[in-house]
């Protein structure tokens, strides 16, 4: 547990430890993942008018336009926060969003 | 499923339907000398017991066979048995078993089981799910599949699938039935039983060379094959994975629709990544993924080959696309550990 914040350590991710191996080791590569991430994140919850930023390296932010925030462990915890803090369904399998997404990518 | 090296003990669930013989089956195999460090948790009582002299006995503590084997019933919830047997097995209880079989009520939905095991933070430390067995009547499953939707999940779900009383099956019953379960989980092993005898191998947990059978399988079969609401298909993909979009698409899919993707089962050539990735999910259980050592061939395509239920095919190649294209090539870093 973080003595600051009281948060627990995580139990680990599916996501976890998938590729070649330096990024976990080295930090700008660790920190570069997480921006990525973020950015990715963003593309998929800026529609929705959520914001996803990194806290402290460990864990992420999620904001809605309200102000309303919540702290996000993992993937798992991220859609039903994102679902709740923005009263919205997220669906990767309706067109409309989906359309929205591709607008996004290009 | 275990990885090469892993310590945990692998937890072999045993399911299938009312009276297609699972015990049967779990008897004949806790007499082969390779079983006999096995424990065994049973969710019901039919009427065909392990040891008739000893089903009295098996009412609230593990019990040792003849075969070595520690058998007991779940009384309670399952990750409470789970845990009490491993304390057993600590405190030198019972004796050191290094598998686990868990055969299930037949009614189950086996997708529960394996979520206790993979989110338990316990339990999850001690075990991983092996393999997945289903066993399907011959005789019963059609009018079967027809009333009970969750047989179709129990197919779906396994790794290996055990018919059973063939031998009692009108003619042209049996083969009719494989081509249906074959089309159904064209991943999964079939093989027959006859009057419970298998070979016991059926019940080893699965190892790495695996994935290039059930890819080379997947790569054979008709791409989409529907039973109703449930389908398979195969979603290819030639250009590597980013990994970090790979999550999140994914992660976003389960959450959203899991409880329809029976089983997903691919391997993956992920970005920056030099050996393929395998991945596995049942319903909302995703298995920590697997780096292989090598490819099965020389074709590097990706393949998740997944069985859902009233998800349209096309719509799931779509939004993988769009979360792929999210990942630009300048933005894509190897892959790391949180998040």
């Amino acid at each position: 547990m973080c003595g600051l914040c009281g948060i627990l350590g995580g139990g680990g991710h599916w996501t976890d430890g998938v590729g070649t191996g330096q990024a976990a080791a080295v930090p700008w590569l660790r920190r570069q993942a997480r921006r990525e991430r973020v950015a990715l994140g963003n593309a998929v919850l800026h529609p929705i008018g959520l914001t996803l930023s990194d806290w402290q390296g460990s864990e992420f932010l999620l904001r809605a336009r309200t102000g309303a925030t919540t702290m996000v462990g993992t993937l798992t915890d991220l859609w039903p926060k994102a679902e709740r803090l923005s009263g919205r369904i997220i669906d990767p399998l309706d067109p409309d969003f989906l359309d929205t997404l591709d607008a996004a990518g290009r | 499923m275990p990885p090469g090296g892993d310590a945990r003990i692998p937890v072999i669930v045993l399911t299938g339907f009312l009276g297609s013989g699972k015990t049967t089956i779990l008897r004949h195999v806790l007499r082969h000398p390779a079983f006999s460090d096995a424990a065994v948790l049973i969710n019901e009582f039919g009427e065909v017991g392990l040891d008739h002299v000893l089903v009295g006995a098996l009412d609230r503590e593990p019990v040792l066979l003849a075969s070595g084997c520690i058998c007991c019933t779940i009384r309670g919830d399952l990750s409470r048995a789970v845990r009490d047997l491993h304390d057993r097995r600590q405190r030198g209880e019972i004796p050191r078993f290094r598998r686990l079989i868990i055969e299930t009520t037949g009614l189950a939905d086996p997708a529960p089981i394996l979520s206790t095991i993979a989110a338990d933070p316990v339990i999850r430390h001690h075990f991983v799910v092996g393999v997945i067995v289903a066993t399907v009547d011959a005789v019963h499953a059609e009018a079967g599949f027809k009333r009970y939707p969750q047989m179709l999940r129990q197919v779906a779900a396994a790794d290996r699938l055990i018919v059973t009383k063939s031998d009692l099956a009108l003619e042209g019953t049996t083969p009719r039935l494989l081509r249906r379960l074959s089309a159904l989980n064209p991943q999964a092993d079939i093989a027959q039983a006859s009057h419970g005898a298998i070979d016991p191998a059926l019940l080893q947990p699965d190892d790495t060379t695996t994935p290039r059978r059930w890819i080379a399988q997947s790569a054979e079969d008709d791409p989409s094959a529907s039973h109703g609401a449930i389908r398979s298909f195969c979603l290819s993909s030639a250009d590597p994975v980013p990994w970090s979009a790979f999550g999140l698409w994914f992660s976003l899919l389960v959450h959203r629709h899991g409880g329809r993707l029976l089983r997903v089962k691919g391997l993956l050539d992920v970005a920056g990544s030099t050996s393929p990735v395998a991945i596995h999910a049942v319903q909302h259980v995703i298995h920590p993924p697997e780096h292989l050592p090598d490819w099965p061939s020389d074709d590097r395509q990706s393949r998740i080959v997944f069985i859902v239920e009233d998800l349209d095919p096309d719509l799931v190649r779509r939004s993988f696309t769009s979360f792929m294209r999210l990942s630009t090539p300048a933005s894509q870093v190897q892959a790391t550990g949180a998040f």
